[in-house]
């Protein structure tokens, strides 16, 4: 367990990071580093961006499965990387 | 009398047709009628008729002569109808002719008259009768006259279609009416019992209905079952997982339907199920591990973009112009915290995940020993360690196992060796030597897998100062340790104090294994000399080879020249020899301790060192021509991509 939250603190501090954030399978944020409203609407588009990103990958191909998903804006990239129950968020400035 | 008038008004005005003929008749007639009136009235009026008898003319008459008043005429009375036609003729379609027909009817009808008198015998007379007669019987006094009306009245109703009937009826009522009349004067006949006649115009509609049971409305309700409003989509891998689902499900059913004689296992499902629990009971955060080890190594593969970038793709053009020296490309750097002022020992890659290698920290200071680490990198991650074990003693060696990449084997500083397991959470090495077990008295130099032995036990071979090659094996979860072979400095037995024959033990340094021939290894010793020994025998060396002048810090078979082996010293030199030869092939002199040695996987003649000045050095090796090229060096990606154990021992603290 310490390991996991250590694992996470690492992440925050890494270079370029802007936030962090735990969301349940229902797209309900857990943990997070933003503010409320923002850390919200984040989890909702993304939730269900994720789920429609794995149901593509499943329906191909029922045998595969989602590991990562990036979104590379011009601003930041929004990286999620998705769990049986969890999605971890991460938005992080590539390149300073 | 009328008919008289009528007679002789016929007589006078009848013309000739007939007129006279008809005369005497008719008068015939008419005298005898005369004959009896006036017979009644006046007996004397024979006389007085012919006076009366005076021609009367009327003015219009014809006046015939006598002649013609004497004419007779003759007339025929014939049955024949006047009136009727006496040529009809009829078209016959059998002839195809009109033809006149012979006989025509004769018949005239002068007058009809429909009448209602019925034989008294037939049979529509008798019912009347009947009915009249037991009309009367029923009803002889008043009431009974009234009914027989009524009847009758009935009667004349009912009867609509014969007029016959209805006359009959009437007449016969009249005739009842009169028999009533009588009969109500008399006593009242006894009572006969009335038949009712049944005619098709005297009946009477008779219907009945069963009783209507009231109707009453009763209604119940049952409770509505419950509706769950349920929408799923039915999607390829929704299908897919549900099978799989089954399938596990099926495969626990058949695990839990074998017989359970394996205690060992239940104890460990017991174990296991403690430690899921516990895990269970911590915060959710632990779930997220494994997403969260993914995120990291995408955070720093954005962080470390462009050293990616280099790994994958660096190429220096400048190389080119360069003759005997070439680029190298420092790319990450690897450090943790807790293994400051620890030095690098032992570095391995492992051999099934090119990303993954082992480093092993201890201290090759014999005053300052501390606990050693033994951390597992991977180059995806570089920020951090992926596995790191701590021990009590500073690790010297280490080797990753070819068919089990989970499996390290490590010597200490202290004489130990261990056997670490990846799979297992534990910090703890999962088997480890001891005093007991046959643990070596000075620092294990080296570890080197071996493959299995013949009952399947994973064993490796140690090298030590204390001068025992020592082949470790794991069986039944214990280190088993054999002395493979001893080292013993030729020629240096001593007397020892009470005669006992001391006998001196060289210190192993290092040592490798043929690849090809198994049993075949070299092992370097302090003293500069190399052995080349064999499994089988455990007290004598098949060779010696007088190789250095200070300590052998490592020897290595090459990869494919079978005889060719090389060897680094303390005392500058790089040397390579053939197995074959006692005396070496190619001397190179590094100008500085030369740390460590090893082949390039992929050529037969290039080979890299390490000094002890934290240079790197890459020679390449010619083999039959004179000259020989040291340090040409190469580009990094040889170094970087190498899976082999290339060991590079440096007195630095950080790892490049």
């Amino acid at each position: 367990m310490a390991e996991t939250e250590e694992t996470l603190k690492r992440i925050q501090a890494h270079k370029g990071v802007v936030a962090t954030m735990v969301v349940n399978a229902e797209g309900i944020p857990i943990r997070t580093t933003l503010d409320n409203s923002t850390t919200v609407h984040y989890a909702g588009l993304l939730h269900q961006l994720t789920m429609k990103a794995r149901s593509t990958v499943r329906d191909i191909d029922p045998q595969n499965d989602l590991t990562f998903l990036r979104i590379r804006s011009k601003k930041h990239e929004i990286m999620v990387a998705p769990d049986k129950e969890y999605l971890l968020i991460v938005i992080q400035n590539p390149s300073e | 009398m009328p008919a008289k008038a009528g007679d002789r008004q016929r007589q006078n005005q009848n013309g000739p047709p007939g007129g006279r003929a008809a005369q005497p008749r008719l008068y015939g007639a008419s005298t005898k009628k005369r004959d009896e009136d006036t017979s009644t009235e006046v007996g004397e009026g024979v006389d007085e008729w012919p006076s009366s008898k005076t021609v009367v003319k009327p003015p219009d008459q014809l006046d015939l002569t006598e002649a013609e008043l004497k004419e007779e005429f003759t007339r025929v009375l014939t049955a024949n109808n006047p009136h009727a036609p006496q040529n009809i003729v009829r078209y016959s379609f059998k002839e195809r002719a009109y033809k006149p027909i012979s006989y025509v009817d004769q018949i005239a009808i002068h007058f009809s008259l429909n009448g209602n008198m019925i034989l008294r015998d037939s049979d529509e007379g008798r019912r009347q009768s009947l009915r009249l007669s037991n009309a009367s019987e029923k009803a002889p006094s008043e009431t009974s006259a009234v009914v027989s009306e009524e009847a009758e009245i009935k009667d004349e109703k009912s009867t609509e279609d014969v007029q016959a009937a209805e006359e009959e009826e009437a007449e016969g009522t009249e005739t009842a009416e009169a028999a009533e009349a009588a009969e109500a004067e008399e006593p009242p006949p006894p009572k006969v019992k009335e038949k009712k006649l049944p005619n098709q115009f005297n009946f009477i509609e008779r219907s009945s209905r069963t009783l209507d049971n009231p109707l009453r409305e009763r209604a119940s309700q049952s409770e509505p079952t419950p509706c769950k409003n349920f929408s799923a989509n039915a999607n390829q891998w929704e299908i897919y997982d549900a099978y799989m689902k089954e399938l596990q499900k099926m495969e626990k059913s058949k695990e839990k339907e074998k017989p359970k004689a394996q205690i060992g296992k239940k104890v460990e499902k017991k174990r296991g199920r403690k430690l899921i629990s516990l895990e269970s009971q911590g915060d959710d955060i632990t779930k997220i591990s494994n997403a969260a080890k993914i995120m990291e190594r995408m955070v720093n593969q954005n962080i470390f973009d462009d050293i990616a970038q280099d790994f994958k793709y660096f190429e220096d053009a400048s190389d080119e112009y360069r003759d005997q020296k070439g680029t190298l490309l420092p790319l990450w750097k690897f450090q943790y915290d807790k293994t400051k002022r620890l030095a690098v020992t032992a570095i391995s890659w492992n051999p099934k995940y090119k990303d993954l290698f082992a480093v092993g920290y201890g201290s090759y200071d014999f005053m300052k020993q501390s606990q050693g680490m033994l951390v597992l990198y991977t180059m995806k991650n570089p920020s951090f360690p992926e596995y790191v074990f701590s021990s009590e003693s500073g690790i010297m060696c280490l080797d990753i196992h070819n068919d089990h990449p989970h499996l390290m084997a490590v010597g200490f500083y202290d004489g130990n060796v261990a056997i670490y397991n990846l799979k297992k959470a534990a910090s703890q090495p999962s088997y480890k030597s001891s005093a007991k077990s046959g643990k070596h008295t000075d620092p294990v130099w080296q570890v080197k897998w071996q493959k299995d032995d013949m009952d399947n036990n994973l064993n490796f071979f140690s090298v030590s100062s204390d001068g025992r090659i020592v082949s470790w094996t794991l069986v039944k979860n214990e280190l088993v340790h054999t002395d493979v072979i001893k080292l013993s400095a030729e020629g240096t037995t001593m007397q020892g104090p009470e005669g006992l024959q001391l006998q001196t033990v060289g210190c192993g340094t290092s040592f490798d294994f043929h690849k090809k021939i198994d049993y075949l290894f070299l092992v370097g010793t302090e003293e500069g000399k190399i052995y080349k020994c064999s499994k089988c025998y455990s007290s004598q060396f098949l060779d010696v080879f007088e190789a250095h002048h200070m300590a052998v810090d490592s020897v290595s078979w090459n990869p494919y020249h079978l005889k060719i082996f090389i060897s680094c010293s303390s005392d500058w030199t790089v040397k390579i020899w053939d197995h074959t030869i006692k005396t070496p092939m190619f001397i190179y002199d590094l100008n500085a301790a030369v740390g460590d040695v090893a082949w390039s996987p992929y050529s037969s003649t290039v080979f890299a060192a390490v000094t002890t000045d934290g240079k790197e050095k890459k020679g390449q090796e010619v083999k039959k021509g004179p000259e020989v090229e040291i340090a040409k060096l190469d580009k990094l990606l040889i170094l970087v991509r190498e899976p082999d154990g290339r060991a590079q021992g440096q007195e630095d603290k950080a790892l490049l």
